[in-house]
C-alpha cells in the first residue's frame, strides 16, 4: 500500500496492518504530554483508573505553561498538585521556573519531539511537531491519563488532504499566512478528522520553525495534525536539539488523498483573522481603520526566534502608539536568551513593548494582557473566538509578527510596509 | 440509553472558549465547572438549564482547545447528551471518555427547535420531536466507542486493563 505520511508514522508505531483510512488501530507513542490546565485532571483520571506507576518516566512531559508564573492561588494549588506527582514519579521531563517555556516551542528545541514520533498531548496544539515530521495531536486529559498509563493511545486513521504550495513567498508574506489563508480557504471544519499534509517547494523552502507555525494551527481547521515530511533541514533541526538516530520521512508517491489543494503563493500579500473565528481571513490592507489597544508577540504559533526577528526589524527605530500596549512573549528561555544577544531585546524595550516571561498568558486570556470591554487586539497567536484574551466585549484579530508589530506601532491595524 | 429533555438551540462552532472560558479552568470539580457551563456565550447562561435538558448545536461544536473541562462542564450543569450537526474532534472523544453521549445529525438538526422536548433512544438510532411525534434516525455509535461507553468509559477500561496486566 503507498502510504500518506499520517499512515506511514501510525503504521510504525503499531502492530496491526494500516489498510484504510478510518481504520482504528492501536499504537505506542513516542511522547505523552501535559500543561498546568490538563495535567491536574489527567493525574485525577490516572489515579481513578487505578495506575500506580506511569509507562514511562522519561516520556512524559509536564510543562507548566499556561497560568504561570502561578497567576492566583486556585492556578498554583494546581501547579502543587501537578509537582508533587511529578516528584512522586519522578517524572524527567517536569518544567516551571526557569527552565519552563511554551510547550510547542520548548519541548522540540529539547530534542523531545522529532521526525517519525506519534507525540499525543493535553493540548490542542500539540499537532505543532507535525512540522518536523511528527504524527502529533491533543487528546483530552483522560486519553492522555490513559497514554500515561499504558503507554499506548487508540486512533482513527485519519482520510489526508494534500496542500501544495506553489510559487515563491512575496515579502511579509510568511507561514503564518500560508496556513491562515488555508483556514480561509477551507473553514475551521474544513479538514474535521482529517490529516493535512503540506507539499511543494514553498514549504520545501521554509525553515522548520515556520512549518511548525503552520503545523501547529492545522487544529484551527479541524485537523487531528498537520504534517511535513522530514527532509535534510528536519534532521539538522532535530540534530541541534540534541537527537540522534532520526531519518528523513515523506509520503509514498502515489499515496491516496481524500483532497487535494494546490495554490500559487506568489501573489499573497499578508492576512488577518477577523474576529470571531480564524477562517474570517483577508488581506490585513483590506480592514480599515481598526484601532488597537493591545499587541501580543508570542504563543505556540509564533514565539520563536525567527518570529521575534520579524518583529524587531519592523519595530527597529520606532515607537509603540502610546494608546498600544505591545506585549512580547519570547517562547522559552533559550530564545528569551537568543533575544538578548541578538539585541532584540533592547529594540522591543526602545521602542516601548512590554518583554514578559515565557507563557501562554494572554493568548487564552489567562494573564498578562486581558482586554477590557470594547478593547481590541491583534496577535501572533492561534484563535480569535469570542472572549478568548478577555471580555466577552472584546476583539481579537490574528496576523504575522511583522503584522502585529506594524499595527503597535501604527495604533491601527496595517500593512508593514505602509508605516 | 433513553434520554428526554427541553432543547437548548445553539449555533455552529461553538468554541470550548465558550463551553467553559479559561478564566475557570483553575479547578476540574464537575459542579464548580457546570456553574459557569456556557459562560462563554452569556456569564448566566446555564441558569436556563434544568437537569435533563438537552443542547442541540450546529457544526462543529466543541471546536478549539483540548479541555475536558468543556464536556464536564456540560455534565456538571446537568445534561447527558449533546445533538449537533457534528463535533470537533478532540471534544468527540473527551465527552464519551467521560460519559457525556453526543449524537451526530447532520442536517437533521435544522429541524429541531430552541425550546421544544424531545426524545432520544441510542439503541434504535432514532431522535423523536415530542409535540409532533415526528422522528429523525441517526447512526449508531462506531462499534469501538459503543464497547467503551457501555464498559464505563475509558477510566474503567484502562483499570480492566491495569487489573488484568497486574501493572
Amino acid at each position: 500500500m503507498r502510504m500518506t505520511l499520517a499512515q506511514k508514522i501510525l503504521q510504525r508505531h503499531t502492530a496491526e496492518e494500516i489498510r484504510e483510512d478510518g481504520q482504528i488501530v492501536n499504537c505506542k507513542v513516542s511522547l505523552v504530554l501535559a500543561n498546568d490546565v490538563t495535567a491536574p485532571m489527567a493525574i485525577s483520571s490516572m489515579l481513578d483508573m487505578g495506575a500506580e506507576r506511569v509507562f514511562d518516566r522519561d516520556r512524559i512531559a509536564l510543562v507548566m505553561d499556561h497560568f504561570t508564573p502561578q497567576k492566583d492561588i486556585a492556578s498554583a494549588m494546581q501547579v502543587k498538585f501537578v509537582r508533587e506527582f511529578a516528584r512522586k514519579h519522578q517524572i524527567t521531563h517536569y518544567y516551571e521556573g526557569g527552565n519552563c517555556g511554551v510547550e510547542h516551542a520548548l519541548l522540540p528545541e529539547l530534542g523531545l519531539v522529532g521526525p517519525g514520533d506519534v507525540v499525543v498531548g493535553a493540548d490542542s496544539h500539540t499537532c505543532t511537531y507535525g512540522g518536523l515530521g511528527a504524527f502529533a495531536t491533543g487528546l483530552g486529559s483522560t486519553d492522555v491519563a490513559a497514554a500515561m498509563a499504558l503507554g499506548e493511545t487508540w486512533f482513527k486513521v485519519p482520510p489526508s488532504i494534500k496542500v501544495t504550495f506553489n510559487g515563491s513567498l512575496p515579502e511579509w508574506v510568511t507561514g503564518k499566512d500560508l496556513v491562515l489563508w488555508l483556514i480561509g480557504e477551507i473553514g475551521v471544519d474544513g479538514a474535521l478528522y482529517k490529516a493535512l499534509e503540506f507539499h511543494g517547494p514553498v514549504v520545501e523552502n521554509l525553515s522548520v520553525e515556520s512549518r511548525m507555525s503552520i503545523a501547529n494551527m492545522a487544529i484551527e481547521a479541524g485537523g487531528k495534525c498537520g504534517l511535513f515530511a522530514a527532509d535534510r533541514k528536519t534532521l539538522d533541526y532535530a540534530v541541534a536539539a540534541g537527537r540522534k538516530g532520526d531519518r528523513e520521512i515523506a509520503a509514498d508517491p502515489g499515496a491516496a488523498y481524500e483532497r487535494e489543494i494546490s495554490f500559487d503563493v506568489s501573489a499573497l500579500t499578508p492576512l488577518v483573522a477577523c474576529p470571531h473565528l480564524p477562517e474570517n481571513v483577508c488581506p490585513v490592507t483590506e480592514v480599515k481603520d481598526v484601532s488597537i489597544q493591545q499587541a501580543v508577540i508570542g504563543s505556540c504559533t509564533n514565539g520563536r526566534i525567527s518570529d521575534l526577528r520579524e518583529a524587531a526589524a519592523v519595530l527597529k527605530g520606532r515607537r509603540v502608539d502610546p494608546q498600544v500596549r505591545c506585549i512580547v512573549l519570547p517562547a522559552t528561555p533559550n530564545i528569551w536568551k537568543q533575544a538578548l544577544a541578538e539585541g532584540l531585546i533592547d529594540i522591543f524595550m526602545d521602542s516601548g513593548c512590554i518583554v514578559g516571561p515565557a507563557t501562554c498568558g494572554p493568548c487564552l486570556g489567562g494573564h498578562m494582557g486581558i482586554l477590557a470591554d470594547g478593547e481590541r487586539a491583534i496577535a501572533t497567536t492561534n484563535r480569535n473566538f469570542r472572549g478568548r484574551m478577555g471580555s466577552l466585549e472584546s476583539e481579537v484579530y490574528l496576523s504575522n509578527p511583522a503584522v502585529a508589530a506594524a499595527s503597535a506601532v501604527a495604533g491601527h491595524i496595517i500593512h508593514p510596509a505602509e508605516i | 440509553m433513553r434520554y428526554k429533555g427541553k432543547v437548548h438551540k445553539l449555533g455552529d462552532h461553538i468554541d470550548t472558549d465558550a463551553i467553559i472560558p479559561a478564566k475557570y479552568l483553575v479547578t476540574y470539580d464537575p459542579a464548580e465547572l457546570g456553574r459557569k457551563c456556557m459562560a462563554g456565550l452569556a456569564e448566566d447562561w446555564v441558569d436556563r438549564v434544568r437537569p435533563g435538558d438537552i443542547i442541540v448545536a450546529g457544526r462543529n461544536f466543541g471546536c478549539g482547545s483540548s479541555r475536558e473541562h468543556a464536556p464536564v462542564a456540560i455534565l456538571g450543569a446537568g445534561m447527558r447528551v449533546v445533538v449537533a450537526h457534528s463535533f470537533a474532534r478532540i471534544f468527540y472523544r473527551n465527552a464519551f471518555n467521560r460519559g457525556l453521549m453526543l449524537i451526530e445529525l447532520g442536517d437533521a438538526v435544522d429541524r429541531i427547535a430552541d425550546g421544544e422536548e424531545i426524545a432520544i433512544d441510542t439503541e434504535a438510532g432514532l431522535l423523536t420531536l415530542c409535540s409532533s411525534g415526528r422522528t429523525i434516525a441517526f447512526p449508531k455509535l462506531p462499534g469501538f466507542i459503543d464497547r467503551l461507553v457501555q464498559g464505563g468509559g475509558l477510566i474503567a477500561y484502562v483499570k480492566n486493563r491495569l487489573a488484568h496486566s497486574g501493572a
